[in-house]
């Protein structure tokens, strides 16, 4: 598939994304909110077969913004899915682990860094941080500080 | 000198033990046991359990899940035993001091659970062979 | 960790006698069979992407060679190679070469070490001695090029920090000379040997589909018959300006994994050559004025598989977010696939033929779940895959 080609396949799910932009030749950056997540994920994964390269959790302040990293390697084109998860306090996104296994690590990372929920995830255990680490403390948000540490 | 120092002193067997460092200290270490640098001719010789060992190679900033593992490796090891600090990491935690999830360095962990425990520092990022073998007779030496 | 079944486990790590890095493994076995396998991580977790966002850009590369000291040029490079894409550098074409040639340089190394090591999971200490001494000179160039014999630190945002040093195209030469015969000597020895076929052919197969779910890279992707490399895909640094090829191998076990790092070798050593002889001359690096609010990515071809960066700037002087994904992360959830249904004995090598960190695998005990009684501790479990190729050996 061509670049354009791979372009003209990916305005097919353009009714599900808030935003669609091509910053170079072989980088393209979507956006759309958590809702949609799952079903986005599912094309770019199934339909395009795009390669899952790992997903990546901000803490904006008013809001968290997921990156999945998908790399269509015909053409060496990476594909940035963000995610938008609106609710600060309490945030939720449905887990792509049912439909990719090598989403499993990263969102358990996610969920012990950042403290994002996982709807659906098949093993939501502690993975990076240690044993006795306290509950709650979630060193990559942005109000995190390394004095409030254990 | 007591006996015991004087038979730390012949062929210390050393047990290396990784608190979260990045391989390099630990391949430089191994190393040393392959042909070009070959310790055991020195009857320096690598072994499988730190109740075997004289002397702990320790690498590594010491995160917060690997210190209960090494205070272990300590404790089961013979007494005296030298605790080598390999890296600029183990010996002050170097680039990561501000890491949240570190609570090195070696000599720190150790010192709280032994105030009297010999400690040795190899800096380096990574500490070369040479620096390693070099360390390791001044230990002794100065025993 | 949680016990998910009432079988007897095998639990292994996480300090292993040998070397490399703490990792936790629990493998669930039913009599000689691995039925399910988990993963304890944390051990290494020093927070590199939050001591990232601390530092300036420029000593980002510092931390990110400390990621893994084996890929120490890679992950550097992913990390400058997005950086440079936010402020729309481009960097001189001699400094592309230069990394090239780093990034092949330590792939050669790590390679050879690779063979090292599985030569010695599975008792044939010769391929252990050997390689890690045809791999001396390799470090050794290395040391000259860049001052260190790991963690080079030579690249930085906008080109390279040294350039090599003068007269090095006729030292590296005969080097590259001899270890190409060397590793030639060794490749057939390995290729060759009826008893590592029949140690290592069906051992551990990863499927393409499996493969494919798993996402994994790099070189245990390539032998499941993926044809991905970074390198040719996404071109960066020299790669596109120099003639290579892209090992594939189709049968997916721990032998089709040494064959393709074997002949991968070759291919780097042909990459060093045809870029020490194209060199172009002129400056090293641009100069850098600010990096301006953005986002990019940038991934490199590390010797275990892709190292993929992320970083987003807010104008700043640090990055406002960091994201760091080595290729092991990917590959080492594959052993769910490749190991489950493998015999106790398989399991060293199996896990080894991802070049993980080798960690786990040097100590493992088989723990009865009822009585709790240590049955086989690593030194049985390592005489277990010692026997099985001596048997194999008097059979033949």
């Amino acid at each position: 598939m061509s670049p354009d080609e791979l372009v003209e396949k990916l305005n097919t799910i353009k009714s599900s994304l808030t935003q669609f932009e091509q910053l170079l030749n072989n980088r393209i950056y979507l956006s759309c909110e958590s809702e949609n997540c799952f079903e986005i994920n599912k094309f770019l994964f199934q339909e395009l077969k795009a390669r899952f390269v790992i997903a990546t959790a901000i803490d904006c302040e008013q809001y968290f913004e997921i990156l999945y990293h998908y790399s269509y390697d015909q053409t060496g084109c990476v594909i940035n899915l963000k995610c938008f998860i609106r609710d600060h306090e309490n945030p939720q996104v449905e887990s792509i682990t049912p439909l990719i296994p090598a989403a499993e690590w990263i969102e358990r990372e996610m969920h012990d860094l950042e403290g994002i929920e996982f709807n659906n995830h098949p093993c939501m255990e502690r993975l990076i941080l240690a044993d006795d680490w306290p509950e709650g403390e979630y060193p990559l948000r942005k109000d995190w500080n390394h004095e409030k540490e254990i | 000198m007591n006996w015991k120092i004087w038979s730390l002193k012949k062929s210390p067997w050393v047990f290396h033990v990784n608190t979260g460092a990045c391989n390099n200290c630990d391949i430089e270490v191994v190393n040393c046991l392959t042909p070009k640098f070959d310790v055991e001719r020195f009857g320096v010789t690598l072994v499988g359990s730190p109740r075997h060992a004289d002397a702990l190679l320790v690498t590594g900033v010491v995160t917060a899940q690997a210190a209960p593992r090494l205070i272990q490796a300590y404790q089961q090891a013979t007494k005296p035993c030298v605790v080598f600090s390999i890296g600029a990491c183990a010996c002050g935690t170097g680039i990561f001091h501000t890491g949240y999830h570190v609570v090195g360095p070696v000599d720190k962990i150790i010192k709280e659970i032994d105030p009297n425990a010999i400690i040795a520092y190899v800096p380096g990022c990574p500490p070369k062979p040479e620096a390693m073998i070099s360390g390791i007779v001044k230990t002794l030496n100065a025993l | 960790m949680k016990k998910k079944y009432k079988l007897p486990i095998i639990a292994s790590g996480p300090v292993h006698p040998l070397q490399e890095e703490m990792e936790f493994f629990q493998l669930y076995i039913d009599g000689e069979t691995v039925v399910d396998i988990d993963v304890r991580l944390s051990y290494n977790h020093r927070g590199i992407e939050k001591i990232s966002e601390s530092l300036q850009f420029d000593q980002v590369p510092f931390l990110v060679s400390r990621i893994c000291g084996i890929c120490s040029a890679s992950h550097p490079l992913a990390y400058v190679q997005a950086v440079e894409e936010i402020a729309g550098i481009t960097p001189p074409e001699r400094a592309l070469y230069v990394r090239t040639i780093i990034n092949e340089l330590e792939r050669i190394h790590s390679h050879i070490l690779w063979v090292g090591l599985a030569g010695h999971f599975i008792g044939y200490e010769t391929v252990f001695m050997w390689a890690w001494k045809y791999r001396e000179p390799v470090l050794d160039m290395l040391e000259k090029i860049t001052g260190n014999r790991n963690n080079y630190g030579n690249v930085k945002i906008g080109g390279c920090r040294e350039d090599l040093p003068e007269g090095i195209e006729a030292e590296i030469n005969p080097i590259l000379d001899q270890i190409e015969k060397k590793m030639d000597m060794l490749t057939k020895a390995v290729l060759d040997d009826p008893i590592l076929h029949a140690r290592l052919k069906g051992v551990g197969v990863l499927k393409k589909e499996d493969a494919v779910n798993y996402a994994v890279t790099g070189p245990t992707a390539r032998a499941s018959g993926i044809p991905i490399d970074v390198r040719r895909d996404d071109p960066y640094a020299a790669y596109d300006l120099v003639d290579w090829n892209v090992c594939v191998q189709e049968e997916g076990d721990v032998f089709a994994k040494a064959v393709v790092r074997l002949l991968e070798t070759f291919e780097s050593i042909k990459i060093v050559r045809h870029a020490i002889a194209k060199l172009p001359k002129g400056p090293i690096a641009v100069e850098v004025k600010e990096i301006p609010p953005g986002e990019a990515i940038g991934h490199a071809e590390a010797p275990r598989g892709e190292t993929f960066h992320y970083v987003r700037s807010e104008g700043g002087n640090t990055p406002a977010r960091h994201k760091a994904r080595a290729p092991s992360y990917v590959n080492v959830p594959s052993f769910k696939a490749s190991c489950i249904g493998e015999k106790i004995s398989d399991v060293l090598i199996t896990l080894a033929a991802v070049d993980p960190c080798y960690s786990c695998t040097e100590r493992v005990g088989v723990v009865d779940s009822h009585s709790k009684k240590v049955i086989y501790d690593f030194d049985r479990l390592f005489q277990l895959s010692r026997e099985k190729t001596e048997k194999i050996r008097k059979e033949m």
